[in-house]
């Protein structure tokens, strides 16, 4: 007798902490929330989805400076440009899909150009939910990286999270985060490792294989990393992107170009993003590597339930050893 | 609903009005500056709403010339960033910039670009150019003050009839009215031309008082290039301006080109190309009009 196991496709709120990977709730919230209590130049907005972006943490805290801005972005970007103008710090939560395709001129013209401190916080970004096209951001860094000024983060866990609120807040220009929320991984703590604003850090030291990951990607680079060392004896460097703009062209170039077999994983289109990035700044450089990239393929990905799909497009911890196995053998 | 035609006229003094009309006429004789310098431009736009930027740089706005960033300024948002020469001759007339200045409008080094932007301008509050962004940056600066208690300064934003057509100005202006910004003005500047032709033929504007009655506003509807309306709906807007209350629109229609005879007449104002011989005949026209009111 055998038996069909249904995966709920309940894609809004699916976690993508793995297994046994310790959580924190909703740290970009309570990040906000307790600077707040010290700065009084810090507001929230929202475009309808507070209690998905984990705004609503910061909403019940300091409610005299939360703003529902309503399902328009482009009015949820351009008016956190004109409160940023007349000197608080906005923090602007939507999903990233429609931070970027929806508000991409209010971001470049209201904030980036006159260099205003506009901190954009998406959620959803790349592959985080399985309700397909209309909600998965896979091209979001793609559309972002040519804007000029502005700083694009993709933080790994909460410890991430937690330091760049503080780290964006300090910066003068505007910035975009792929937000994780909800019961967000934490992981990084973990290592010797501390978030810096522009600069790329080896995580995990390793002498035969070298991974270069941004966002959620470090995660699953890190536990398979553990794994290819305990089950097969491989010892994998994770070099960590927490920014990809401005990007660490110097440290990413002379990590890939160490003799060791390199890959870059990132929760995003393989055109545009972290492998590109890496390309680039090899080519601009005059230095040679292979690099094998771990992505999202070029095209619109399917609906379904978060797991099955991280299986299929191979950004699972598994898919991750797999192919790393199958590059080394 | 709110719908009013200003009828607030006769407070407006006779100094007063000799002042504005004085800030006028010099307003437009620098866009007719700037446009020879070029040869061409939006001047059209620029001279139709020369009366409105008279009226608020001339008497309306809270503004230090000396000082473009002082704290406690009105702050006043050209979305639409084409009209900048007008803006350029009003700031001269305020003398926030050296009048000579204006000579350089679209040279290459020279702080008066093309299309009105922030960066390179004193005094311009937001890069303008793209349209539909105004008046949502407007609402932030209108929250923003209010939660920073500073419940005298008044945002201002000038939109033109075409950026009517973007739907961000549309959610800019639900916005405004669902948060009460009693200190938020929005002018519209009605005239009836956009790139493609007619904006009635673009796509239907009117019934305009309607439009934004609906959506909550206090609506003005004025000739535009009426001094005596454009004070007197300056006045009602702003005297009830305050952090609570409703917003306040004035749809002003305008004529382009007003105040010029030899450029009325020609067939494509959007974008103005006037042969050299012309504009000392447009500046001649300018002053004789001006003398003859001053009469």
């Amino acid at each position: 007798m055998s038996t069909t196991t249904v995966q709920r496709s309940a894609a809004m709120i699916a976690s993508i902490a793995d297994p046994g990977v310790p959580t924190t709730p909703a740290p970009f919230g309570h990040t906000l929330a307790a600077l707040a209590d010290e700065d009084p130049r810090l507001v929230g907005l929202t475009a309808d989805l507070a209690k998905y972006t984990d705004m609503h943490v910061f909403a019940q805290a300091h409610p005299d400076r939360y703003f529902e801005m309503g399902m328009a972005e482009q009015l949820l970007v351009g008016a956190a440009a004109g409160m940023a103008a007349v000197g608080l710090v906005p923090f602007a939560s939507t999903y990233s899909v429609f931070a970027t395709r929806r508000a991409y001129d209010f971001l470049c013209l209201d904030a980036a150009e006159p260099g205003l401190n506009v901190n954009i916080v998406a959620a959803l970004p790349g592959l985080t939910t399985g309700y397909g096209p209309s909600h998965q951001a896979t091209e979001d860094v793609a559309i972002l990286r040519g804007m000029p000024d502005l700083t694009i983060f993709d933080p790994a866990d909460a410890v991430d999270v937690e330091a760049l609120v503080p780290a964006a807040v300090a910066l003068p220009g505007p910035t975009y985060t792929r937000l994780l929320r909800g019961q967000v991984p934490r992981i990084l703590d973990r290592y010797d490792y501390t978030f810096e604003v522009g600069k790329a850090k080896v995580v995990r030291p390793g002498d035969d294989a070298v991974m270069v990951s941004s966002g959620l990607m470090t995660m699953r680079a890190l536990l398979a990393a553990e794994e290819l060392a305990s089950r097969h004896g491989i010892e994998m460097s994770v070099v960590h992107c927490a920014t990809i703009k401005p990007f660490d062209e110097e440290t990413v170039v002379r990590e890939v170009t160490s003799g060791r077999p390199a890959f870059t994983a990132e929760n995003h289109s393989v055109v545009g993003g972290l492998f590109e990035a890496t390309a680039g700044a090899l080519v601009r450089r005059g230095a040679a590597a292979k690099v094998r990239p771990i992505g999202l393929p070029d095209a619109f990905l399917d609906a379904g339930a978060l797991p099955t799909l991280h299986d299929r497009y191979g950004l699972s911890t598994t898919s991750v050893v797999a192919r790393v196995l199958d590059e080394l053998r | 609903m709110t719908t009013t035609t200003t009828t607030a006229a006769s407070a407006v003094d006779a100094q007063r009005l000799e002042h504005v009309r004085q800030v006028a006429h010099d307003i437009r004789m620098g866009v007719l500056e700037q446009g020879e310098a070029q040869g061409e431009g939006y001047v059209g736009q620029a001279l139709g709403i020369a009366d409105v930027l008279a009226g608020l740089y001339g008497d309306t706005l809270r503004l230090r010339p000396e000082d473009p960033e002082w704290e406690e300024r009105d702050l006043f948002l050209l979305s639409i960033g084409h009209y900048a020469l007008a803006l350029y001759s009003a700031l001269a007339a305020a003398r926030v910039i050296p009048r000579e200045e204006l000579l350089t409008y679209a040279a290459d080094g020279s702080r008066l670009p093309m299309s009105g932007m922030k960066t390179y301008t004193p005094g311009m509050e937001i890069s303008g150019g793209s349209l539909g962004h105004g008046l949502g940056q407007a609402v932030g600066m209108a929250l923003g003050l209010r939660l920073r208690g500073q419940h005298e300064r008044r945002v201002v934003n000038l939109l033109s009839d075409g950026e009517l057509n973007e739907g961000s100005t549309w959610e800019a202006a639900m916005s405004a009215a669902h948060w009460r910004l009693g200190n938020l003005v929005a002018l519209v500047d009605l005239n009836g031309l956009q790139a493609d032709g007619r904006t009635e033929d673009v796509l239907r504007l009117e019934p305009q008082e309607d439009r934004w009655a609906s959506f909550d506003w206090r609506v003005l509807r004025i000739d535009g290039n009426d001094l005596h309306q454009v004070l007197g709906a300056l006045d009602a807007a702003t005297a009830v301006a305050a952090p609570e209350g409703t917003p306040t629109v004035i749809l002003c229609d305008t004529r382009l080109a007003h105040g010029v005879p030899v450029l009325e007449a020609k067939d494509k104002l959007h974008f103005l190309r006037v042969a050299p011989e012309e504009w000392p005949v447009a500046k001649d026209q300018l002053t004789a009009r001006h003398e003859g009111e001053q009469r």
